[in-house]
């Protein structure tokens, strides 16, 4: 039966794009300055596991489990969150030009990070202001899309807008304030984006809320079609709209405020892997966002391993993001001239 | 006998600028297993109705009520994505399915089943972006029927429809209503429409005047007919193994007004 190929066709590119995420996460935990041989990864996170003797040095195994091991489960939690987010909010929107900023959380994460380092706070301040003004921004867009007609998407797309305009206005600020010497760097250097400082209880504050936001809105990933219909449509299925569109916004908004606060500013990825995932594996956001989720890990595990490894000195993942989603963006639109639809199942 | 409401409209009335009535006065009562037909000129109100209807509006006066779920035809629908058919008609089966859930197997069953229907199951792994207006009408059709609502509405259901597929859709409308014992409302600007199908008609009238509501053989009239669309309309009949056919057909405008027009 037709639906079994379709269902077949995606648990083939589900395996494909797993086993390569698994092998790549390898890959990366022993590439870098110092470099640690895969055999030699697989020994000592199997040895973490199931503890015996060992034939690894200490700095190798510092390398792979404190160095390395918290920045790719970073990368891949953040490449998940992020290409989900995306391609939640192109359905929902309606829209496949849409990424988180248009919702107004990313540039409150900004802010909230920004004037975090410009106060001096420690680390633990930074992922709370960041985490906090996203929320903030959001609860800002309710309120002010609730004055232009609660149950409007333009009111939404608007209200987005002009709280990003204005958070990115704050950013703007701050960075003229800050000293040029002293502060002006480490700011402009977290907002371009990195995983370079990321450790265990990072990692802890990116996973607990992406996996609890991820999750449910995994669950809800079928009302996500019946949105992308459109309000009178999804109303007439049976569905409350607002209500729905809301728990979405509100559960994607956990997740990218989670990201921006521990790994600043990260574009691009939202927009270009939803394009890439809906020529695998079609348009039906059952099988979109789990394909998403999946090409989001890669392709940001393939950017941080670039930035890490191109040059003697680190490059921000969030300019390499855009360096490379750029022209991949720019590709899909020429090949998809006709429209944003992506494949089909066969 | 007593037969059961299946819809009530109590002195609907709504305008989207203060004071610019598009409906009013609107109230009807519908019963179950009715077809219940409504016509009207452009900009009388019949999309806002309908919207109303699916409680995707709510009125400025007046209340609805309707017994069952609904499932609905929508006139033109152009999604952003190209789903295939199976999951455009599988949607219907949105309010049988949990918020945090997917369709199951049954659901899958339910929607092969409405495909059938209609003959539509060669469809079923085509982009729906890829079918021609009338196609998506029927698709949408199968839609409706999938969601297994006990009041089904119809915008303009056969406006990009050729005849057989009129035909088709007419057929399976009256099927639905008298074996499945479904209500359906339907708007239509071809009174054929109404006549071939429905047994109840609502004529919406200009904004001042109520709307006219009763059997179809009973309000559409020549005069009630011509007062609505502000054409003159003369009733045709005609017969066919033994059933009385009928149809209104514009009466020519005046000689002199064509020549007036062509300078």
């Amino acid at each position: 039966m037709f639906s079994q190929s379709a269902k077949s066709h995606a648990f083939f590119w589900y395996s494909g794009l797993s086993c390569a995420l698994l092998l790549l996460a390898g890959f990366s935990l022993g590439i870098g300055r110092y470099p640690v041989p895969l055999g030699t990864v697989f020994d000592i996170l199997s040895g973490y596991v199931f503890p015996g003797p060992h034939h690894w040095t200490d700095v190798e195994s510092m390398v792979v489990l404190q160095l390395r091991l918290p920045r790719v489960l970073a990368a891949v939690i953040v490449g998940m969150a992020l290409a989900m987010a995306g391609a939640t909010l192109q359905g929902v929107f309606r829209n496949p030009l849409v990424d988180s900023h248009i919702i107004g959380i990313t540039g409150g994460a900004s802010f909230g990070g920004v004037l975090a380092l410009f106060l001096g706070l420690p680390v633990a301040g930074v992922v709370t202001g960041s985490f906090g003004a996203g929320m903030l921004a959001t609860v800002i867009v309710f309120t002010l899309s609730r004055a232009g007609g609660f149950g409007s998407l333009m009111a939404l797309v608007l209200s987005g807008l002009i709280v990003g305009a204005f958070f990115s206005a704050l950013v703007s600020l701050i960075v003229f304030l800050s000293d040029p010497d002293m502060q002006l760097p480490g700011i402009v250097y977290w907002l371009m984006g990195s995983f370079a400082r990321v450790d265990y209880p990072k990692l802890i504050m990116l996973a607990v809320p992406t996996f609890v936001a991820g999750l449910l809105l995994y669950r809800m990933r079928w009302r996500i079609n019946i949105l992308s219909l459109g309000d009178s449509d999804a109303a007439a299925l049976g569905v409350n709209v607002v209500r729905t569109r809301w728990t979405m916004l509100a559960l994607v908004s956990l997740m990218v405020g989670a990201q921006v606060s521990v790994s600043g500013g990260i574009g691009w990825i939202g927009l270009v892997v939803p394009h890439l995932a809906r020529m695998l594996t079609g348009p039906d956001h059952k099988t979109l966002l789990p394909t998403s989720a999946l090409l989001g890990g890669v392709f940001t595990l393939v950017v941080d391993n670039l930035a890490r490894t191109l040059t003697q000195q680190e490059l921000p993942v969030g300019l390499l993001s855009a360096l490379i989603g750029t022209p991949v963006f720019a590709y899909l639109y020429w090949r998809r001239q006709s429209g944003w639809h992506g494949g089909g199942t066969p | 006998m007593t037969q059961t409401l299946a819809v009530e409209l109590e002195s609907i009335g709504h305008f989207y600028h203060p004071g610019d009535w598009v409906l009013r006065d609107i109230s009807a009562h519908v019963n179950k297993g009715d077809i219940f037909a409504i016509l009207g000129p452009n900009g009388r109100g019949k999309t806002t109705l309908i919207n109303i209807l699916l409680d995707v509006i709510a009125p400025c006066e007046g209340r609805v009520k309707i017994t069952g779920r609904v499932g609905f035809v929508p006139q033109l629908f152009m999604p952003t994505f190209p789903y295939r058919v199976f999951d455009m008609v599988l949607m219907g089966r949105a309010p049988h399915v949990g918020v945090l859930s997917s369709p199951g197997q049954r659901d899958k069953k339910i929607t092969l089943k409405a495909l059938d229907m209609l003959d539509l199951g060669h469809w079923a792994d085509r982009p729906f972006l890829e079918l021609s207006g009338g196609e998506r009408q029927m698709v949408m059709l199968a839609r409706a029927i999938a969601s297994e609502g006990e009041v089904l509405i119809l915008d303009e259901p056969a406006s990009a429809l050729d005849m057989r597929n009129q035909q088709i859709l007419f057929e399976m409308i009256s099927q639905l209503s008298h074996e499945h014992g479904l209500t359906v409302l339907f708007t239509t600007h071809q009174p054929q429409h109404a006549l071939t199908v429905a047994n109840t008609a609502m004529l919406l009238m200009n904004r001042d005047t109520s709307p006219i509501i009763g059997p179809v053989d009973e309000v559409m009239t020549e005069e009630t007919m011509s007062r609505l669309y502000g054409v003159g309309l003369r009733q045709v009949r005609t017969e066919h193994d033994g059933q009385v056919l009928t149809g209104f057909l514009p009466v020519p405008p005046e000689k002199r007004s064509i020549v007036r027009e062509n300078g």
